[in-house]
């Protein structure tokens, strides 16, 4: 299987192809709704974003608290549409991929090609089988939001499909 | 008498065992589905869902992340007594149930301010008030993937039988790649729209091979069921035969000018728990 190392670089978007797996390792950012809207909003006033989103991969998700001694709780994807309105704003600030379950709007699918990013869908309700997969997590934005603050993780051999390519061909 | 406490702690053990323990219906449909499924994806991504069910029993990690607004259905028996404010018993239940077992808190006090509760409280409760001395408590954790595809259809009187399954079927297409499929499919037809809407999420407290009561509606149920399986929406949206695990149809009267249909699509990750806690013959 693909594997690939985050920071995702271009070429390596380039060769993703919508509907094969991959596993991804390395350092990404998650967010969800509450952490998107915040970062829209300072975006939209040409305030300096609480991290830098240039090239990251963010994955849509809120994970249940860990417990002692473990790195985090439950840890799957949320459902992307949500996300929709607030995506083509982060890609143009440099938002390079994003990982969640379920379709994408048109407007997606759009940005998606135009910035040529990516968009993975992972194992939606298995959140217990991919918090095997996360080696770190520290909250680096919002920690007010609780579940829906924004964490860096560290993740091995993640386990994502190629749901969106960067030539804007789905799998839905 | 039926002591608060009890209530109180029985409804936290609920909510942990929802969350960790896969119902065994539910694995067995997974199962069940993995032999039957020729897309080679859709079979590795069943053999994660069931992996994930093994990890979540084993280590006591949550089946998913999406820990639930937490759904209880109360069944009060009119002669059971019970000691304390009962309301008061169930939300104190799922706060420790929430706090002891890891879960997610993911209620707001309010739909616009969206500060959250911090303990998943309020639970939404349904009373029913049943016959003898027993206190049913069905705890259901629905994750809100799944919540947000519900439908509600008030048809004509008229449209028969073949227009409530389009409006299913169009519910399920609808939900699509989004909300974690394979799905099951909690159905209320008839009653008002509040009935019909309380029937489809009670529906899903039903084994997942329950159809109907009714052979009427049975007989729809299992003709969704092979409809919906052609859709080829399949494990997580990427494609397979295995779109459906079940199709569970509740119904009741209704009034001469509607047809209400509602609509609650559960994820595969499909949980709950209950008990009976029982009044003693001493109070």
């Amino acid at each position: 299987m693909k594997t690939i190392q985050l920071p995702i670089d271009e070429k390596a978007i380039k060769t993703l192809k919508a509907g094969e797996m991959a596993l991804l390792s390395g350092k990404l950012i998650t967010g969800r709704d509450q952490a998107h809207l915040r970062f829209a909003g300072a975006i939209k006033k040409g305030k300096k974003l609480p991290v830098d989103i240039k090239g990251q991969t963010i994955y849509y998700v809120g994970p249940t608290p860990a417990k002692a001694g473990e790195v985090i709780g439950s840890c799957g994807p949320t459902t992307s549409r949500r996300m929709d309105s607030f995506s083509p704003l982060l890609m143009k600030n440099g938002l390079k991929a994003m990982i969640g379950k379920g379709g994408r709007s048109k407007e997606v699918v759009a940005a998606i090609k135009r910035h040529k990013g990516v968009y993975f869908i992972t194992i939606g309700g298995a959140g217990a089988y991919l918090a095997k997969r996360i080696k770190s997590a520290k909250v680096i934005a919002y920690p007010k939001l609780g579940p829906e603050a924004v964490y860096e993780l560290e993740v091995r051999d993640f386990p994502v499909i190629t749901a969106i390519d960067s030539r804007g061909k789905s799998i839905f | 008498m039926i002591n608060s406490k009890t209530i109180s702690r029985t409804v936290k053990d609920l909510c942990i065992e929802a969350n960790l323990k896969l119902r065994p219906d539910v694995v067995k449909a997974l199962k069940s589905s993995l032999r039957k499924e020729t897309s080679s994806k859709g079979r590795n991504l069943l053999s994660i869902l069931l992996e994930n069910c093994s990890i979540a029993r084993n280590e006591r990690i949550p089946l998913c992340q999406d820990t639930g607004m937490t759904v209880v259905f109360a069944e009060v028996g009119q002669d059971a007594r019970i000691q304390g404010d009962l309301t008061t018993a169930i939300n104190k239940g799922v706060a420790a149930g929430y706090k002891e077992g890891f879960l997610r808190k993911s209620i707001v006090a309010d739909p616009l301010i969206r500060k959250n509760t911090g303990t998943n409280t309020p639970a939404m409760i349904y009373y029913d008030i049943v016959p003898g001395r027993k206190l049913r408590l069905t705890v259901l954790p629905k994750g809100f993937g799944s919540e947000n595809k519900s439908k509600l259809y008030m048809l004509n009187p008229t449209a028969g039988s073949d227009a409530v399954a389009n409006s299913i079927l169009k519910a399920i297409k609808e939900a699509g790649p989004d909300a974690c499929p394979p799905y099951v499919v909690g159905v209320g037809i008839g009653g008002d729209a509040a009935k019909a809407c309380y029937l489809a999420k009670k529906a899903l407290t039903k084994p997942v091979n329950f159809l109907s009561d009714k052979p009427h509606f049975r007989k729809m149920a299992q003709e969704l069921l092979a409809k919906g399986n052609k859709l080829n929406i399949g494990p997580l949206g990427a494609g397979g035969k295995t779109t459906l695990l079940g199709v569970n149809i509740l119904s009741m009267p209704t009034h001469i000018a509607g047809l209400p249909v509602a609509v609650n699509i559960s994820c595969h990750s499909l949980r709950s728990a209950h008990k009976n806690l029982q009044s003693s013959q001493r109070s």
